[in-house]
């Protein structure tokens, strides 16, 4: 998140959007509770009243998959009722910036559309340079192409009676949240945005919080405390994966993943490192090539030199084009082009989508591997239910791993406070943590290679590989310190702001990427998380400070906020251009004299008024303000309603265009998808529950928990059962065109019928939580035999949350 | 808080999510198992208190006469009463008043007898017939001789459930419901003698489920208890009272000569 979770307590007004915060963020929705107490409205928008909606001040349903219709609107009226911050738009946003003119958006589709291969040629995505290579500007925001006048032209078609119509919300309802969440406009009021898988899991998903973050900003909501957008991360979790990259497209701290086309060194770092001529742009980004050579540092240590271009040749490159995601494995897998898979914490047989590809799928394997505190339906596919384990020939292993209390090591949060945990219990049997399984494994592979040679054995032969302690078990402070980056030789660096020189020896910890090199001096496995220690080795992580000077939340000395400590991301955007904040009440930073006083300074620059050297507050963007024009997105720089893959319309209300044109359509025997269709005529959504964690395959052998939530339930809105003469608690049976399973009926008055173009739509909605292994004798399996292969065109995040079914008594 | 403060604990529904927190807490603290359960249509599971289930969230979909609609939870358990009448009725002592003036129990001196379950107008206690024994929420006891409040006060994230001197939470109660006004009401404070469980509720009584609108003290219990039981402990003492008196005044009773004759014309033998 930008923000971070105490400081939601001081928001005036929470949308609650894309979350059910209440039973998946309990954490995050007792602050969220301190902002009520203070007088905050707190709003739920959500397909289902559920227990947030009890807490919230009001819910309003709406049809899943339509969120950007209902933000859009809320931008037409935001810019229709002239309710936006003006002087924070101009100075701090692309607003004025004037759009190419070969840029078109014409029904549903932006210029540069390859209909054949679904994607766009972004060359018409552009803003306009003057002489100097400056972005122009029309600082009265009148000229018609100028971003403001394009964007207020594309969300005068989110009138409240289309998105009305798309949405299922009436009119009233709308105004109702739009009303009172852009009254949080302004220098003096917050509003804040927390959503989760809500808004992820969509074909739309990165588009459903690029419309959000337009909305922020012409509120003048981020960079300030009790604003921001708070994507809630967790559940497993996510804000880990994302910073370490266990993702196929990033490298650790959101590098990018080379591919085959940057077939040098030098061809990746020009693609990746922008250029900005304007002065007052600090373009922070423009280090990218010192944390990516220290990064290869940190892989290759003194094997990688400046002859072999650090070892990144050696790296792997995806293929241009090509995308490796979960969803691409399994359908490479059910090709049978993969032989091996490594199934870590996790267990796919159940969360992955379309449940029966996945199954087939594995039975292609040569051999898995999984590593878990528990046996699951993934570890045991061989011998699932339909399935004769003497037809398969997968060799499987499971490896114990440890649970979290049981190893030591750093554990990051959405608010990317990085805490240092110790181990609180000895873990039963043989387990170990699966970072000490990762490094013996690779050990030995290192090992085979060196023997035996392979192709591009120098990869890993070539791989610094000291993790372990001096009794050879994992030592989570080696690499942390790794990550953080230390200094390969003797270093001075000198701080030009500061004044001062200083020697770091070799060896020392990094104390802050501003520290990282370009010759290949410093190595670091993850630029963010540099700083996290101090140079002398002191783990920052390791803090309890409870001091809390700014009475913000700040916190200042509790653990460690990447990037450098700083807890709000540009924050400088919380002052004026002289560096004087826009709310003295919640004064998180202040320009006083020479220096920012406060929370750590979103750059050290001055503020924008001091003509040479005061640079924008949005450091990490090439122009150093914020994006209303979007072009970094590959379905749109501005987003636009798009029906889901499978959803209840033949045609989407707003443009010629139904589904997003971006996304990957998946075509194995098993990619069905049946839209629009009588004999699936319910929209699905699927979640989990407070007492079960992902697919309950770590909690269904709790017996606490599985007494509280004992099995699969599907919630039907009593108008639909009726209909349907399914009563509550009966058993039930759900499905879509690609599977089906059955549950038992939860009949509730929190469902309630949509009208969706003048037509009657009822939408449903089940859990994740369950898998046939356990508990024994269970009659559920995975709620994915019902979801399709899909999922957001930016960064393949599943569609779990929009798709049709059909429900009937068993 | 010292060991001797009566002290209340406030369970403010308006600010409960239903996470179950403090119903697992409950078990994890007292070594209660979970036990297998049926998904019946509802989230509330298990669906009644138990032997091994002394605390449970209730949940209930409500529309008011408006159709306003409302999910409510409530967290239901023992209610600490201070007359309370499973103390009243209990023979063996098991349950009992602590210094804190909560009911405590004391499991090895039940007897199973199950007087208490008909007594409590709240329906808290529940029998397990493999030990034979009745078990309930004791307030954690043994957790606020420690200092340490209850377990599931301790793992209420939203703050619904505090505990604290009994004048002070009272007090914290209505301001509560002055703020939220409508037809938020205390419940708890005002009937068998005052119960150390107080609520704060959105709605009025009647409209939870298991919620007795006006618990008493059962005037057959009173009638039994307080009149009858001392009475025919008073008639009891009175016979061998009596026994002993004539004992002492007239000796052992022996046959009367005049009975002998009587006795050998019915051929006793």
């Amino acid at each position: 998140m930008t923000n971070h979770y105490i400081d939601m307590r001081n928001s005036d007004c929470i949308l609650i959007m894309g979350s059910n915060a209440a039973e998946h963020h309990p954490m995050a929705f007792k602050w969220m509770l301190k902002a009520r107490e203070r007088g905050a409205t707190l709003i739920h928008v959500d397909p289902r009243y559920t227990r947030t909606s009890a807490r919230c001040d009001y819910h309003v349903p709406l049809r899943s998959g339509t969120d950007i219709a209902f933000l859009g609107g809320m931008i037409n009226y935001i810019l229709q009722h002239n309710l936006y911050f003006k002087e924070y738009v101009l100075n701090y946003t692309n607003a004025s910036f004037i759009i190419g003119k070969d840029y078109t958006f014409n029904n549903g589709l932006f210029s540069g559309y390859d209909a054949g291969k679904r994607k766009y040629d972004k060359a018409t995505w552009v803003l306009e340079k003057n002489e100097k290579g400056v972005s122009k500007r029309d600082m009265t925001l009148s000229d018609p192409r100028c971003v403001f006048q394009m964007m207020k032209k594309h969300y005068s078609r989110y009138n409240l009676d289309k998105v009305s119509s798309i949405t299922g919300v009436s009119r009233e309802n709308l105004l109702k949240v739009y009303k009172a969440y852009s009254a949080t406009t302004g220098p003096h009021k917050a509003g804040t945005e927390c959503y989760a898988l809500g808004w992820t899991h969509h074909s739309v998903g990165s588009q459903n919080i690029r419309t959000m973050s337009i909305i922020q900003l012409l509120l003048g909501n981020m960079g300030i405390a009790g604003g921001g957008i708070n994507a809630m991360r967790g559940e497993p979790n996510v804000q880990g994966s994302t910073d370490q990259a266990i993702l196929y497209n990033i490298l650790p701290g959101y590098l990018k993943m080379p591919s085959a086309s940057c077939d040098t060194l030098e061809h990746y770092l020009k693609k990746y490192t922008p250029e900005s001529k304007d002065p007052q742009s600090a373009n922070y980004y423009q280090n990218y090539p010192k944390f990516f050579v220290s990064f290869l540092k940190s892989l290759y240590d003194n094997k990688g030199t400046k002859e072999n271009n650090f070892g990144y040749d050696w790296l792997p490159k995806l293929e241009d084009g090509k995308h490796y995601s979960t969803m691409h494995m399994f359908d490479k897998m059910y090709e049978g082009k993969i032989k091996g898979y490594f199934c870590v914490g996790a267990d796919t047989a159940v969360s992955t989508p379309n449940t029966t590809k996945v199954r087939k799928a594995m039975q292609n394997l040569d051999w898995l591997v999984g590593e878990n505190i528990f046996n699951n339906e993934t570890y045991e596919f061989w011998r699932g239910p339909g399935v004769d384990p003497k037809k398969i020939k997968t060799e499987c292993f499971l490896l114990p791993a440890v649970a979290t209390m049981e190893k030591e090591g750093s554990q990051s949060n959405s608010g990317r406070m990085i805490q240092w945990k110790y181990k609180a219990a000895q873990a039963p049997g043989d387990g170990l943590p699966v970072g000490e399984i990762e490094i013996k494994i690779f050990a030995a592979v290192k090992k085979l290679y060196q023997k035996e040679g392979g192709p591009n054995a120098a990869a890993i032969t070539s791989l610094y590989w000291d993790y372990l302690d001096s009794n050879g078990h994992f030592d989570a402070l080696k690499v942390s310190k790794r990550l953080n980056g230390v200094f390969l030789k003797d270093t001075v660096i000198e701080d030009k702001v500061k004044k001062t020189t200083t020697l770091y020896k070799k060896g020392q910890c990094v104390p802050g990427f501003g520290n990282l090199q370009l010759d290949g001096s410093t190595a670091s496995g993850n630029w963010v998380h540099s700083g996290s220690f101090l140079a002398d080795g002191t783990n920052l992580m390791a803090r309890r400070g409870k001091d809390d000077p700014t009475g913000l939340g700040i916190y200042p000395n509790w653990a460690y906020v990447w990037p450098v400590n700083r807890r709000i991301m540009y924050n400088r955007a919380s002052c004026d251009i002289n560096g004087k904040p826009y709310n003295p009440k919640r004064n998180i930073l202040e320009w006083k004299g020479d220096k920012w006083v406060g929370d750590v300074p979103d750059g050290p620059w001055p503020p924008l008024a001091d003509k040479e050297k005061g640079k924008l507050p949005f450091i990490m963007k090439t122009d150093g303000v914020a994006s209303l024009f979007g072009p970094g997105m590959v379905d749109g720089p501005f987003p636009e309603h798009y029906e889901p893959l499978e959803g209840p319309l033949a045609k989407n209300p707003l443009s010629g265009q139904l589904i997003n044109p971006a996304i990957e359509i998946f075509k194995s025997d098993l990619d069905k998808v049946e839209r629009a269709s009588e004999k699936f005529p319910y929209v699905c959504t699927t979640y989990s529950c407070t007492e079960h964690w992902c697919t309950g395959a770590l909690t269904r052998w709790q017996a606490w928990l599985l007494e509280a939530m004992p099995a699969a339930y599907m919630e039907i809105g009593d108008t639909l059962a009726a209909e349907k003469g399914i009563k509550n608690g009966e058993r039930i049976k759900v499905s879509s065109v690609r599977g089906s399973v059955t549950c038992v009926a939860m009949v509730t008055k929190r469902f309630k019928p949509f009208t969706i173009e003048g037509k009657t739509v009822h939408q449903v909605g089940m859990p994740f939580n369950y898998g046939w292994l356990f508990p024994k004798d269970t009659k559920d399996d995975s709620t994915n035999f019902l979801t399709p292969t899909v999922g957001d065109a930016n960064t393949f995040c599943p569609e779990y949350k929009a798709f049709m079914v059909n429900v009937e008594k068993a | 808080m010292n060991n001797n403060t009566e002290i209340v604990k406030l369970i403010d529904t308006t600010l409960c999510s239903a996470c179950r927190g403090c119903q697992v807490a409950c078990k994890q603290w007292n070594e209660m198992p979970g036990l297998p359960t049926k998904q019946t249509g509802s989230y509330q599971n298990p669906p009644d208190l138990q032997w091994n289930t002394w605390t449970l969230i209730r949940f209930k979909e409500y529309e008011d006469k408006d159709k306003n609609f409302t999910w409510i939870f409530r967290k239901d358990g023992c209610m600490h009463c201070t007359n309370a009448s499973c103390v009243k009725v209990c023979p063996s002592g098991a349950l009992y008043y602590t210094p804190i003036k909560t009911v405590g129990v004391n499991r090895e001196k039940c007897i199973g007898c199950k007087e208490c379950i008909s007594a409590c107008p709240f329906e808290i206690p529940k029998y397990d017939s493999k030990t034979d024994k009745v078990y309930k929420c004791d307030l954690c006891y043994s957790r606020i001789k420690e200092n340490l409040p209850p377990a599931c006060v301790k793992s209420c994230l939203n703050g619904a459930l505090s505990i604290g001197p009994k004048d002070e939470m009272i007090k914290k109660a209505y301001a509560k419901v002055e703020k939220l006004g409508g037809d938020a009401n205390v419940y708890g404070d005002k009937f068998v003698g005052g119960t150390h469980v107080i609520y704060v509720l959105q709605f009025k009584p009647e409209v939870y489920d298991k919620m007795p609108v006006d618990p008493k003290v059962s005037k057959t219990l009173f009638i039994w208890k307080d009149l009858l039981k001392p009475l025919s402990l008073l008639a009891a003492g009175g016979v061998i009272g009596g026994s002993l008196l004539h004992y002492v005044l007239h000796g052992p009773h022996r046959p009367h000569p005049e009975h002998m004759e009587d006795d050998k014309k019915q051929g006793g033998v």
